[in-house]
């Protein structure tokens, strides 16, 4: 193992760090996908590309959105938006465990000092219809990170299986920095000549997005998106696989995708507004799961999947 | 003999399986090695997080050799037979052996099965083990197509003996078997080699590995004790989550942490549920005031800090925690003070099953049955309501949505605050009990009355829609609903007719999934069968008064649907209960055969009543007189019965004492008498006891009477007057129980 180096100064600098360490790792290093999620397992880069046969070696920053847990950036913890890094390495590495504690090293938690652990935790998506085995880690008792080979992504068995690890940014600098609120974690470096906290730049809008999620959007126009988008994803994948303008084969797993993402994204701002009653939420649980199954169905069929004509 | 040591090192395995798979692993290899022909003297397995073990002693070195003599055909068979039989044999023509045999001389062979190495069996045995472990869950990794719980890394596999340790040569999808095995992932990283299982464990120790989960448990539960101890304090015991711990670590590190003041108010139980469920921590609380003060946490490495930041970190986590306890918990009671009614308003959006409506629908239900189960229980029917109505307003509460095992626990606090006496507030954590059979069962009648009310809708409500238990299978845990009533309804000594409970709460049940029944009329329906107190005659008056009503003639049809479904089903429910009742009392030793002839009775709904017969009749039937009595009792029936079939008639007029010839004859009349004159009374007021033993003491006038008397008389008259004499046994028996049932 490496040494560890030394501590970080700020919220970016861990991301930095990470950034580096798994580009050196041999990972491309991607950025965020420009939609709406609720994590960034649902990024194409870990959904779509944890399938198929070919290698993959992919990290990124992935801005996620929980509509749900929303609290006008008051919470200490708790914000509807917020910042996962992902890794997902496919086949799974032997030493993905040792990596990943390298990774940990990188960001200044010096290993003979805490006490790092890997606790069961068996990792499920409804809405993706994937399940994986795993653990979260614990550091000290706290959970950094969610650690997962992926059994079966969009009902699809993963074959090879991918290793995937979650952090969840904020709680894992908050407890390298130090801080006790969101809010007060420096962004960049406290010492710069326009030093930013995270509240800064992030506790007007939590405040905005928390009246908008909880008692303003307008819950009619978010249904008939949810259909639009239901629609949209059967139409796309309905299509031919050979496409009649070039003459090529091109099947639109990505462009479905991204409409499955837009339901899912709209259910959980419905779930927010309290619209949803329980026995609905399955039903639209399974709607979009049903999507996601669909657009794995597709994406298995294309070369970056390793398909062969 | 050789012995074998297996290790099978993997990624963490998750703490509620390790020692299930050691027990497998053992049973596997053994099982597989005994079945070879390796016998051994002694096996044991171990586990940690990141290792399952395996040590035999004393095992053969080899299998041994197997002699199997075959018996061939005939000398001077044609010779393709005889060839055949080489070729089953596997041996040439010159290892035959000719034998004379009764039936002239005949060819055998003498096959010879080597014995096989011990490696050789080893390796196969436990490659068939890895491929085929039973983990409750196993994955795939990488490109492999081997399962295991998480990824397998390396196999040891020794066998050792005085010349020394030799590796099990095998190979198992890309992992070939060494003699290394690691250390403590992070006090001692790096390979080493053993060459038995005293040095495995040695080594394994010298590089911070306790092998043994007892010992890890045993060495957590010690220091944790001490610790507490030298400051005054003690740890709550919690054996399941010790197991816990102990299989999350390879070297235990007990520290013990502070838990700020803010959050000592809050009630111990909130405490102790976040704490171990979110941090897997003991609880240490002050013996003087009962409180939670600290909190143990067991670390999986030594630091050159002493734990120091370990312990800032988890203490930092609990605050954390707490924080949002100590906020669900101060929302709760702003809300439960103000208006805890709005909790069950709530519930309203919750399904509790899609074919028997919301949470709140289900608690309309339960409130009414509990209203007129308070008449039984001798509750205050208006608090029954009451205490019903809030029993499970706290499933709404944030701390309950959090931590679902507080249920009932929360509400009793937020009942109380809310202003509401004790005896209500204490209905919401009791009537969920009893939980299992060796729980405690309540005795407030407050929460025997909810908690009867509970249950019986819970039961009647899957009975209406067809949601029995099967075999296995009690999704809904209906068998433990029953055995609660059951238990509520004995140890509470309350007297009352399940049959016309059944029939209300599945009118209200059935009226719950079906919209056409209108609720003025379910609700005459209902106020029926309070008072009638059977099904049948309720529905008659209200099938009356929609007949004739130009507004209710509409819902006649399914107003019969009910006719037709709620007696049948309160029948099964019945049934239900009485197996439910036998695998009860056999615990209490009482024959299943037993029950049977006291369920034949009026009033078997009444659970009291016939458990009081059933114990009375399982005492006399064990006595001489009781065990004859029935063989009596049956051959006066048989001889009855036949006749009676014989004749066409039924011999129930009465015996003539005048007809009497024997003294026996006489002393059978006067017998019966008397028992009549005991039994009756008996009965009626529930002595038992009484009127069985009464009834046994007819054993002696009834075997005189068989002994001298010839029944089927020629003299038409005696016989007729004989036959009515066993009538009246028959009858006086029949009264006490139905003795037709009991076997033997």
């Amino acid at each position: 193992m490496t040494e560890p180096s030394s501590a970080p100064r700020s919220f970016q600098e861990i991301i930095l760090r990470l950034q580096n360490y798994w580009a050196s790792k041999g990972c491309a290093i991607l950025q965020p996908y420009d939609m709406e999620v609720g994590a960034g397992t649902f990024h194409p880069a870990t959904t779509l590309r944890a399938l198929g046969s070919k290698p993959w070696a992919a990290a990124y920053v992935q801005p996620s959105r929980r509509p749900t847990d929303g609290r006008y950036g008051e919470n200490p913890n708790r914000l509807q938006h917020y910042y996962q890094y992902q890794v997902l390495i496919k086949p799974s590495p032997p030493d993905l465990q040792e990596l990943y504690l390298g990774s940990l090293q990188a960001i200044g938690i010096d290993m003979d000092l805490h006490d790092i652990r890997f606790v069961e935790d068996d990792w499920e998506s409804p809405t993706l219809g994937a399940w994986g085995l795993g653990w979260e880690v614990w550091c000290d008792g706290m959970e950094v990170s969610q650690f997962t080979y992926f059994q079966q992504v969009g009902g699809h068995d993963c074959a090879p299986v991918s290793g995937e690890l979650t952090y969840g940014l904020e709680r894992l600098a908050m407890y390298v920095l130090g801080i006790d609120h969101v809010m007060d974690m420096p962004f960049n470096d406290p010492q710069s000549p326009s030093p930013l906290t995270y509240g800064d730049i992030f506790k007007q809008t939590e405040e905005e997005y928390a009246r908008w999620n909880f008692d303003v959007a307008n819950t009619e126009v978010l249904l008939r998106h949810f259909e639009e988008a239901e629609e949209e994803c059967a139409a796309i994948l309905s299509q031919e696989n050979v496409d009649p303008k070039t003459g090529k084969r091109i099947i639109m797993a990505h462009p479905a995708y991204d409409q499955c993402i837009k339901a899912s994204h709209i259910f959980n701002l419905l779930d927010a507004r309290g619209v949803i009653s329980v026995t609905e939420r399955q039903a639209y649980i399974g709607r979009v799961r049903a999507l996601a199954k669909q657009c794995a169905d597709a994406f298995v069929q294309t070369e970056a999947a390793g398909f062969e004509a | 003999m050789p012995d074998l040591l297996i290790e099978l090192f993997s990624e963490e395995i998750p703490a509620r399986m390790q020692t299930r798979a050691g027990e497998d692993l053992k049973k596997r290899i053994t099982d597989g090695l005994v079945e070879a022909g390796l016998t051994y003297a002694h096996a044991h397995a171990l586990t940690t997080p990141r290792r399952l073990t395996l040590a035999v002693e004393g095992l053969l070195a080899e299998s041994p050799t197997i002699r199997e003599e075959r018996k061939g055909p005939k000398v001077g068979a044609p010779e393709k037979a005889i060839e055949g039989f080489l070729r089953g044999a596997g041996i040439s023509r010159d290892q035959l052996e000719e034998r004379d045999t009764p039936k002239g001389a005949v060819y055998f062979a003498t096959i010879e099965k080597p014995g096989r190495p011990a490696a050789e069996i080893v390796a196969e045995v436990l490659a068939d083990t890895i491929r085929n472990f039973p983990w409750p869950k196993s994955m795939r990794w990488g490109s492999s197509s081997l399962r295991w719980v998480r990824p397998l890394h390396s196999i040891l596999c020794i066998l050792s003996d005085e010349a020394g340790a030799q590796v099990v040569p095998m190979e198992i999808d890309g992992i070939t078997a060494g003699d290394t095995t690691e250390g403590h992932r992070f006090m001692a990283p790096g390979r080493f080699a053993v060459t038995g299982f005293e040095d495995y464990a040695a080594k394994l120790k010298r590089a911070f590995v306790v092998l043994s989960p007892e010992e890890r448990a045993e060495h957590i539960w010690n220091d944790a004790q001490n610790m507490a101890f030298a400051a005054g304090l003690e740890v709550v015991e919690d054996k399941g989550l010790l197991a816990e711990v102990a299989g999350l670590v390879e070297w235990p590190v007990v520290l013990m942490g502070q838990i700020d003041d803010e959050f000592l108010d809050l009630p111990p139980e909130v405490l102790q549920t976040s704490m171990k469920e979110h941090q897997k921590f003991f609880s240490v609380r002050n013996p003087a005031t009962g409180r939670i003060e600290r909190f143990i946490t067991v670390a999986n490495r030594e630091t050159t800090d002493n734990g120091a930041t370990i312990l800032a970190g988890n203490q930092k986590v609990l605050s954390a925690r707490l924080a949002d306890a100590k906020f669900f918990w101060e929302n709760d009671l702003r809300v439960a003070k103000a208006d805890i009614t709005q909790w069950t308003r709530a519930l309203e959006n919750v399904t509790f099953h899609n074919k028997l409506g919301t949470q709140a629908q289900r608690i309309d239900r339960i409130a009414a049955l509990a209203r007129e189960l308070a008449t039984v229980t001798g509750a205050d029917p208006d608090q029954a309501e009451k205490a019903a109505r809030l029993a499970k307003a706290d499933l709404s509460s944030e701390m309950v949505y959090e931590f679902p095992e507080l249920q009932g626990l929360m509400g009793r606090y937020y009942i109380e605050a809310a202003g509401e006496d004790a005896a209500v507030a204490a209905v919401a954590q009791e009537h969920y009990s009893p939980l299992g059979p060796s729980d405690d069962v309540p005795t407030a009648p407050l929460s025997v009355t909810v908690a009867l009310a509970d249950k019986l809708d819970t039961l009647t409500g899957f009975w209406a829609i067809d949601e029995k238990p099967t075999g296995s299978k009690d999704p809904f845990a209906l068998r433990r609903a029953a055995l609660g009533v059951t238990r509520l309804i004995l140890n509470n000594d309350l007297r009352m007719n399940l049959n016309r409970f059944f029939d209300a709460q599945l009118v209200r049940a059935e009226a719950a999934s079906n919209e056409a029944l209108h609720d003025e009329h379910v609700a005459e329906l209902l106020d029926e069968i309070a008072d009638h107190g059977v099904f049948g005659a309720a529905f008659r008056a209200v099938m009356e008064k929609l007949a004739g009503d130009e507004a209710g003639k509409h819902q006649v049809t399914d107003f019969l649907h009910l006719e037709r479904k709620v007696p049948d089903t309160s029948e099964d429910l019945l049934t239900f209960f009485h197996d439910r009742l036998k695998v009860f009392l056999r615990d209490e030793g009482i024959r299943h055969d037993v029950i049977d002839a006291c369920i034949a009775m009026d009033g078997n709904d009444d659970l009291n009543l016939l458990v009081k017969r059933a114990r009375a009749l399982n005492v006399v039937i064990a006595t001489e007189d009781g065990e004859n009595l029935v063989q009596g009792f049956k051959r006066a029936n048989n001889i009855l019965t036949q006749a009676e079939e014989k004749d066409g008639v039924e011999y129930s007029f009465g015996a003539d004492l005048k007809f009497a010839e024997t003294d026996s004859e006489k002393a059978l009349f006067a017998a019966l008498d008397q028992a009549q004159a005991k039994i009756a009374p008996a009965l009626k007021a529930e002595d038992f006891p009484a009127a069985m033993a009464a009834m046994a003491a007819l054993r002696g006038p009834i075997d005189a009477f068989f002994e001298d008397v010839q029944v089927n008389s020629d003299n038409a008259v005696l016989r007729r007057n004989r036959l009515n004499l066993l009538s009246q046994i028959r009858q006086i028996c029949s009264s006490v129980a139905d003795l037709t049932k009991i076997e033997g």
